[in-house]
């Protein structure tokens, strides 16, 4: 299938969004502060409106200032609550962001409707009309103005990233250290909260309030099951939030969907797909461990009562094969396994009806025993 | 007021500290001389730690004054290491044993510069100190506290330090931990740096330290063990909730009686 000019142009804005959005997410989710995307992308919305009410312009980049304050706001508010003690973190979240959001929503129905502020694109988005608003200088049409506005966005996350990454990494793990070193721990949570809300002014655009929590949750979520240093997890991150963007747009064409629907969904699959498979934390990777495990430790089992008996009088009936499973009180077709795995692995030898420790069977049977 | 003296290592000063209206440190008064090793004792909630964080400038005092070898900590970061406790970080964040250990570079590479081949040798070679050098590679989720513990005594050795704060270091840690950290500040004391220990085990105070401080909210005592750590002043600190009485030339068992902390 291809692609037309304008549909080339919202996959670009798309994946610009969900790369921007991972790349920051990745330090909201390490700083367990993930839900603070969600308040903040809901409270920029207040910021906007204020700032198009003062310029009645929606192109000027006051309306990225009055976001990334309302951003901060929201951050401030939910921390003021919470050192209150009356309040905790999630419930916090819970009471400021609507607050701010409700104010804004208001504002935007009552004064700012005839606009394409509309409460319908505050919530999903307006992505398929993107193309439509043309970043023109001197004459030249440059493509859409939402995609150089989410390149200069990721452009700014990137350097800030990059910048600072000794600082960011070293307040994010630990704060008490950083500000003993001097790295002005509250500086760097501000400065990133600053940027967290300039993106999701952008993935508002892009994919409405509603979504932006799943591009800056989901990807960096993902890449944590799977990354082991924090290069790694934040280009995993960014790879898998492109990955949401280029599948979600392609479903949203097939079904005829919603792309910022199918591109949260499509966050929410590489998210569950990474579950799945991960090789350190995922579930087949716990499944087969734990298979293993039993399996070892039935191995270890066998041998512990070899051990035990074997040289002994009572070996003749203690290790017969055929008679091994009444006295360990074991499925027959079980201990068959048991027997059969221990023998292929050269822990058991078979001797006439008997079975008896090789010498390595020998040693796994005492280092379990801790002898 | 009287004068700084820089021979002290940490010379603290009517030291007050609350958190809302509730103090956690009542007008200390401590000083710290150069190159000894010296456990902070007290029950839970009497502000061992918050003494640590107000040295630290990691919470804000009422009143009084913190000097690191006679200037104030803002200007000593460098020369000042601290081991937190283990469990305030989270063990899942995707790094190695190594670049956690790298960390304790960081005050003297300052803002924006990247850590090179010197921080990575200094911390390999604080690694190797308290016998993790094998496990530099690993992630750190991989680890049982004891190695943790050794990782974050590693990331402050790795700085150099020439005052050294640790809060519990020997909370919950395997024997082969307790030895190497044991050795380590030995070996830190017979370099001439000074070691201030957040403890909580009254039986290894004679053997593993030369000072005690006893704290309660205020200091209660403080001074050479042999002087300080008496019956008199730890009922004095924990309020007559303990059982231990310390061990002397003339009962030399009545030491091993167990301690009993009472938790609030």
């Amino acid at each position: 299938m291809t692609l037309t000019g304008g549909q080339v142009e919202v996959l670009a804005i798309a994946t610009l969004t969900a790369v921007a959005c991972a790349v920051t997410g990745t330090f909201l989710v390490l700083r367990r502060v993930a839900m603070l995307s969600d308040a903040i992308s809901h409270a920029v919305l207040l910021g906007i409106v204020v700032a198009f009410l003062a310029v009645r312009d929606l192109g000027s980049p006051l309306l990225l200032v009055g976001a990334a304050a309302t951003g901060l706001l929201t951050v401030l508010l939910v921390e003021a609550l919470v050192r209150t003690g009356r309040v905790r973190q999630d419930a916090s979240i819970g009471l400021v962001f609507p607050a701010l959001f409700s104010i804004g929503v208001i504002l935007v129905s009552r004064f700012a409707g005839d606009v394409h502020l509309d409460t319908d694109a505050v919530l999903l988005g307006e992505l398929a009309f993107a193309p439509l608003d043309r970043l023109v200088v001197a004459g030249t049409d440059l493509g859409p103005r939402a995609m150089w506005e989410m390149a200069a966005i990721l452009l700014a996350d990137v350097a800030f990233v990059l910048l600072f990454y000794k600082e960011l990494k070293l307040t994010t793990f630990d704060a008490g250290l950083a500000a003993a070193f001097g790295f002005a721990p509250a500086a760097m949570h501000y400065g990133l909260m600053a940027l967290v809300s300039v993106t999701a002014v952008g993935a508002f655009d892009a994919v409405g309030s509603v979504l932006v929590v799943a591009l800056m949750v989901a990807p960096p979520a993902a890449a944590w099951m799977i990354a082991n240093s924090l290069p790694a997890m934040i280009g995993l991150s960014a790879a898998f939030g492109a990955v949401a963007a280029v599948t979600g747009h392609a479903a949203a064409r097939e079904l005829d969907a919603s792309i910022a629907g199918s591109m949260a969904a499509a966050a929410g699959l590489v998210f569950a797909a990474a579950f799945l498979v991960s090789p350190s934390h995922g579930v087949l990777a716990a499944i087969a461990r734990r298979r293993r495990q039993r399996w070892a430790f039935a191995e270890a089992t066998l041998a512990v009562h070899l051990l035990q008996h074997q040289d002994r009088p009572e070996a003749a009936e203690e290790c017969r094969a055929d008679r091994v499973h009444r006295h360990l009180e074991w499925d027959a077709a079980f201990t068959g396994q048991v027997v059969r795995r221990a023998v292929r692995r050269g822990m058991v030898a078979r001797t006439g009806p008997c079975l008896g420790l090789t010498a390595a069977g020998r040693s796994l049977a005492r280092e379990y025993m801790g002898l | 007021m009287k004068d700084a003296d820089g021979s002290l290592a940490l010379h603290v000063e009517d030291l007050t500290v609350a958190y809302g209206e509730r103090p956690a440190l009542w007008d200390v008064d401590l000083d710290v001389p150069a190159g000894v090793l010296m456990a902070v004792l007290g029950p839970n909630g009497a502000g061992k730690t918050t003494l640590m964080k107000a040295v630290l400038g990691l919470v804000r005092p009422v009143a009084g004054r913190v000097l690191v070898h006679g200037r104030p900590y803002a200007e000593q970061r460098r020369i000042v290491g601290y081991v937190p406790q283990r469990g305030s970080v989270d063990w899942d964040f995707p790094t190695t044993v190594l670049d956690v250990v790298t960390m304790g570079r960081y005050a003297s590479l300052g803002w924006f510069r990247s850590p090179g081949a010197a921080e990575r040798k200094a911390a390999t070679d604080a690694l190797d100190e308290v016998g993790m050098a094998p496990f530099a590679s690993r992630h750190i989720s991989q680890l049982s506290g004891g190695q943790q513990q050794r990782v974050f005594l590693a990331r402050a050795l790795a700085q150099d330090a020439s005052l050294y704060l640790m809060d519990e270091p020997f909370q919950g840690v395997d024997a082969t931990t307790e030895r190497a950290i044991v050795r380590v500040l030995r070996d830190l004391r017979s370099r001439g740096r000074t070691v201030v220990v957040v403890h909580h085990d009254l039986q290894t105070v004679r053997e593993y330290f030369d000072r005690v401080a006893l704290l309660n909210v205020r200091r209660v005592a403080d001074g050479p063990v042999s002087e300080a750590f008496t019956e008199e002043n730890l009922r004095a600190a924990y309020g007559g909730r303990t059982a231990f009485v310390p061990r002397d030339a003339t009962g030399p068992e009545t030491g091993d009686l167990a301690a009993s902390p009472v938790r609030e």
